[in-house]
């Protein structure tokens, strides 16, 4: 998967489980996920569940730190660098 | 073995057990002895003193939870002043509020967030001693900064002794206001509920505590006060843990802890999310639980997970910490559904159930649980009249109104059953929705907003009708941004919906009933 797909993907799954109703152009790729409280902790297990079973990754308990999830760009970095470790 | 002040419970256990590990940070490993704890604890002291601090004053603590923080606290209490803790996460503004309001002369800071708060409290006029301590200097913040601040590291003065009855602690809660409330609670109303802690888990020097809850939330005086108090260890588990179920899995696997403590909502967090049934080494002598209702479906799948381990219901708000309890059956019959009891009064209050005028209502029936007894506060601090308005005095005492209509059962079992105004529950914390209604007042393009609150099977949840001054919707995540930054992140709405106006009574006030008819 290429980095535009897992930003697609991740951006489809946040808009419909957590902003429904939220115009797509306003999730930027740089939109802060957890420090602007869009993902809470809950949500952000969800979405990791939801980034293992589709991108075929496993993601470590020390691996869920905003550093890696706070934006578009930075989860499809992080996911990337896991699929490249693979 | 009681105490007049709560600090001499980590005294005693330095004395006898010095080599003992009081606490560990349960993400980095690091531990600190009952000897290095208390010896750590007495140069806080000893600076507070040189700094102006005296007996009586407040100082505040805005740290994340790690051995630095609980030094500190030990070290507030030891020279007499009482500890303000705060959620270092939380809004700034929220925080410079809680230190101005309480008149603290001295906050410990993470260096961070030093110059955010400095500029808040300028805003207020306020100029507490602020003392940074700074994480990217190494492992031992609070040695570093003591070391750069002090010219030896020697302790040698005595602690105070405050009497019982003086303040050891503020802790703020959300108030029905739009600003949070600080609760004051004396050394007498910790050290009776440590010691009835005591006779109910009957605790050794071999215990392994979890400190889940921050040290802001009323939960904490377990997780602190009673390990110290046996020269257990208790396992500080922070912020970024705490929400991690997979790793807090493994911490109370692998550290094998006897005792936990927290919400409802961290416990199915474990089970749903946790993999807590992928392993069967467990310690767990007690699961305590506490501050909101546990959905018995989410309980007989714990208790199916770790069977052995004995579940205490603790039931009471901050302004008495615990003051009903209830054990958890050890089967729990499959057709259930129904929340279990808040349960009996602990020994060390009076319970009663009252109606609006103060007079007892006659078993089986609803009305207002109310108690009195060693652990009830002082007051709300600087409101006199919320304070007055909290009691109900009698002849029989001074009875602290809970706001909880609850009926009493057979044995004097009292089962909860809802609000008397519009505070909620949900994680453990509790909101008031009027705080959430402020906060989002504040936004400049809202006009009318109501939050209301539902019991779904899943918890509580928040939803938040507004109306806009231009009368559209405004974009979600600039709701949730604008609430990340004005509100704790516990205060969060889960559901926002647009309405052209909100429905009003005949009086033309917001109609809260029908908004809670509204999908």
């Amino acid at each position: 998967m290429n980095a535009i797909q897992i930003r697609t993907m991740a951006k489809d799954f946040i808009l419909k489980e957590f902003l429904p109703g939220e115009r797509p152009e306003n999730l930027t790729d740089s939109t802060e996920l957890i420090t602007d409280g869009i993902l809470d902790s809950l949500a952000t297990l969800k979405l990791v569940a939801y980034l293992e079973k589709s991108c075929g990754i496993e993601i470590a308990p020390d691996e869920l730190v905003p550093e890696n999830l706070n934006s578009i760009t930075q989860i499809a970095n992080f996911v990337q660098s896991k699929q490249a470790s693979t | 073995m009681t105490v007049a002040a709560l600090h001499e419970y980590l005294e005693q256990s330095a004395r006898r057990y010095p080599q003992r590990c009081a606490a560990v940070e349960a993400s980095s490993g690091r531990q600190i002895t009952y000897g290095e704890l208390d010896a750590l604890s007495d140069q806080v002291r000893d600076h507070l003193r040189r700094i102006g601090v005296r007996p009586a004053d407040r100082v505040g603590i805005c740290l994340p939870k790690s051995i630095a923080s609980l030094a500190v606290l030990f070290g507030i209490l030891k020279v007499g002043a009482a500890y303000v803790p705060v959620d270092s996460l939380a809004p700034p503004a929220r925080n410079a509020f809680i230190f101005n309001d309480c008149g603290v002369r001295a906050i410990f800071v993470e260096a961070s967030r030093a110059e955010t708060l400095r500029c808040e409290l300028a805003r207020l006029a306020a100029e507490p001693c602020l003392l940074p301590l700074d994480w990217s200097d190494g492992p031992s913040p609070l040695a570093t900064y003591l070391a750069r601040v002090e010219a030896d590291g020697l302790a040698v003065d005595e602690s105070a002794r405050p009497g019982p009855d003086n303040l050891a602690y503020v802790l703020y809660t959300s108030g029905s206001t739009g600003q949070p409330k600080g609760v004051m609670l004396t050394h007498r109303n910790g050290s009776s509920y440590v010691d009835w802690c005591s006779d109910i888990l009957a605790p050794d020097e071999n215990d392994r505590f979890s400190s889940h809850a921050p040290f802001h939330f009323d939960l904490s005086i377990l997780d602190i006060f009673v390990p110290l108090k046996h020269g257990a260890t208790v396992f500080l588990i922070g912020e970024e843990l705490g929400k991690n179920p997979t790793r807090m899995a493994s911490v109370i696997a692998e550290r094998r802890l006897t005792v936990w403590y927290s919400t409802p909502s961290v416990l199915t967090l474990l089970v749903e999310h946790g993999r807590l049934d992928a392993r069967d080494d467990h310690a767990l002598r007690f699961i305590l639980f506490a501050g909101e209702v546990f959905p018995v479906k989410h309980l007989r799948r714990l208790k199916a997970v770790v069977p052995r381990a004995r579940y205490l219901n603790l039931y009471g708000p901050t302004e008495t910490n615990v003051c009903t309890y209830y054990e958890i059956p050890q089967t729990i019959a499959e057709d259930r559904s129904a929340p279990f009891p808040i349960g009996r009064a602990c020994s060390h209050v009076k319970a009663r159930v009252i109606d609006a005028n103060g007079r007892d209502v006659p078993r089986g029936q609803e009305g207002e649980l109310a108690i009195s007894g060693a652990p009830v506060m002082l007051g709300y601090w600087n409101m006199p009249e919320r304070t007055s308005a909290a009691f109900h005095v009698d002849s029989s005492g001074r009875w602290y109104r809970t706001g909880d209509v609850v009926i009493e059962g057979d044995g004097g079992v009292y089962t909860f059953r809802g609000r008397r105004d519009r505070m909620v529950k949900r994680r453990g914390y509790r909101i008031e929705l009027g705080e959430i209604e402020t906060a989002l007042y504040r936004h400049p393009a809202i006009s009318e907003v109501a939050a209301i609150a539902r019991s779904e099977e899943s918890g509580v949840s928040i939803k938040v009708f507004y109306a806009s001054r231009d009368g559209h919707a405004l974009s979600l995540i600039e709701l949730k941004r604008f609430c990340a930054h004005n509100l704790p992140a516990y205060m969060a709405p889960d559901w926002f919906s647009h309405q052209q106006l909100l429905p009003k009574t005949s009086t033309d006030k917001i109609d809260y009933q029908h908004l809670m008819r509204m999908e």
